[in-house]
């Protein structure tokens, strides 16, 4: 993997801060392993809603995830969880949810004895409702009297969140939450994290797949080589990134004349006719986006799609890894 | 300081491996080499002391509470299950304490138990040498489960470590060295099994006081050390 480009990172880590009271704190964070450096001086705040951890398999999510958990402690800077540090500091559970990525579970308990006992060692006035509720959240009602050892992965993934879920925590940490899901539960999975996220509670899930973190995180945190490589929605993220062109898909009734008429103008890099229709690669966002209809309404040109082809995460995550 | 949701996923835990069968393989051994003296009695002198001091406590009650002790934390962290136990707020002094008393009660029943059932055995009815042989090794039991409890929280491996305790330091050293006995819990679970018995073919090297004054010691220091160290327990890198 090649290293971020370095005019990338600066630009994109000034994305704003959340609006709300941040929940969750990094400050010039840096874990080693031994001689490895696992994270690397990251600095980041949460608040409520749902933040999607992306990166590539090895590029520290997790190291964060267990940060914030207080299974690992910063080698330098510091962690909080509402203004509490985590490290030796198991009461943060009173709040905090975590569901692991690996898939190590008491495997010999039913899922209801599994849910059960979580909410026993959190000290809930009612654990066996509680139990039951945080089941019917992730519809594991009906398998909950089998032992969890004769479950699918995903029905274990499911059962995990249950257990994280059982208390109603504040902070919610899931790490590769979606492993061994099956579409169906995928979907109802997401669901149920941003229902949460809009219910005000905090939802840091890490994942290596961008579809997932597209479709359900309001905003990312990209990490790339234990460094935090982009912050916040990864639209905002992708017009910082201004040594990229931005590429765009644009359909009108005469595409070639509007490639003449836009080649004139400051803010586009380049045009191709293709297939599809008109590429433009443009150098300013704003200005490109702005002058466009004005462009093409002088020139006597119908502007039938403006089509974004390079703002989706993916694009974004492809720039930052310098794939 | 007690957690009982620790203590029955423990119990739950410790006999849903397969491990579990090896527990009672010891207490088999001790029963059928007693059996199989007393059928051949007279050919040794007063072997009964022997196999209850040597075997029972000096062997059985150690290589038990090394197979129960390590389980009932080492394999958890092992393979991670550990996390859903340590992902709540429960203190990390109750789940040790559930954890340690769970390895003593079971290690008191697969190997302190059988001690007394082979001194029945050996002696043909309950004599003050099964009676002395039963509480040592029950000291013992709850002693070597503290000690392998705080191995498995302190390092990864911990069935290594606490072998090399049971074969180096307490076989070949505490022999060796004489200094030695005072840190050796067999020879504190002797000492107790020697006060009753007053049996002197059991090879106790320490007598009564200082071994439960260790034995107290050593309790309170294993306990306290499992506890910090679980309290910074750290997951692995990948």
């Amino acid at each position: 993997m090649t290293a971020v480009e370095p005019s990338a990172v600066p630009a994109a880590r000034t994305a704003p801060e959340p609006a709300t009271p941040a929940v969750v704190s990094f400050d010039h964070v840096t874990h080693w392993y031994g001689n490895v450096v696992a994270v690397n001086d990251i600095s980041l705040e949460l608040g409520p809603g749902v933040t999607g951890l992306l990166g590539p398999n090895g590029a520290g999510k997790s190291t964060i995830l267990h940060l914030l958990s207080g299974f690992l402690s910063p080698s330098r800077g510091s962690v909080t969880i509402g203004g509490v540090a985590p490290w030796r500091h198991p009461a943060i559970f009173d709040t905090v949810g975590l569901v692991p990525e690996r898939d190590s579970v008491y495997a010999f308990l039913t899922a209801r004895e599994f849910v059960l006992a979580s909410a026993k060692l959190h000290k809930l006035p009612d654990p066996k409702a509680a139990a039951e509720r945080a089941l019917q959240l992730v519809e594991m009602i009906d398998a909950a009297d089998r032992p969890i050892q004769t479950y699918s992965k995903g029905m274990r993934q499911r059962a995990k969140v249950a257990a994280a879920l059982v208390h109603d925590p504040k902070v919610l940490l899931l790490d590769e939450p979606f492993n061994g899901m099956d579409p169906r539960q995928r979907m109802h999975m997401m669901d149920l994290l941003r229902d949460l996220g809009q219910r005000g509670r905090t939802i840091l899930f890490s994942s290596h797949i961008l579809e997932e973190v597209e479709r359900l995180a309001d905003t990312v945190q990209v990490v790339v080589a234990g460094r935090l490589a982009a912050s916040g929605d990864y639209r905002t993220i992708r017009r910082l990134m201004t040594t990229r062109p931005h590429v765009f898909l644009l359909r009108s009734t005469d595409d070639r004349e509007l490639a003449r008429v836009l080649m004139a103008s400051p803010a586009v890099q380049g045009v191709a006719l293709t297939k599809d229709g008109l590429e433009v690669r443009a150098s300013d966002h704003g200005t490109f986006t702005r002058k466009l209809a004005r462009s093409c309404r002088d020139a006597g040109i119908g502007l039938r799609e403006v089509i974004p082809s390079d703002e989706s995460l993916e694009s974004v995550f492809a720039y930052l890894v310098g794939a | 300081m007690y957690n009982t949701t620790v203590a029955w996923i423990t119990f739950r835990a410790l006999f849903g491996r397969r491990r579990a069968l090896l527990f009672a393989l010891p207490a088999l051994i001790l029963i059928v080499l007693t059996l199989g003296l007393k059928s051949a009695s007279g050919t040794v002198a007063d072997w009964p002391a022997i196999v209850l001091g040597q075997v029972g406590a000096g062997a059985v009650v150690p290589l038990t509470a090394l197979l129960i002790g390590t389980s009932v934390l080492g394999s958890e962290i092992d393979d991670n299950s550990v996390l859903h136990l340590l992902a709540t707020p429960v203190p990390r002094r109750a789940v040790v304490m559930a954890k340690t008393s769970v390895a003593t009660a079971v290690t008191f029943l697969f190997a302190a138990v059988p001690v007394l059932i082979a001194g029945v055995i050996a002696q043909g009815g309950l004599h003050s040498l099964a009676v002395g042989c039963f509480l040592g090794s029950a000291l013992g039991a709850v002693v070597y489960s503290c000690l392998f409890v705080m191995i498995s929280a302190a390092v990864r491996h911990p069935v290594i470590y606490a072998l090399a305790y049971v074969a180096l330091w307490e076989e070949l050293i505490s022999n060796l060295v004489s200094g030695a006995k005072y840190l050796s819990i067999e020879q504190w679970s002797l000492g107790v099994a020697h006060a009753v018995s007053k049996n002197t073919n059991l090879n106790a090297h320490l007598t009564i006081t200082p071994s439960l004054v260790l034995a107290v010691i050593a309790v309170v220091v294993l306990l306290t050390y499992a506890t910090r160290r679980l309290s910074a327990f750290t997951v692995r890198a990948d």
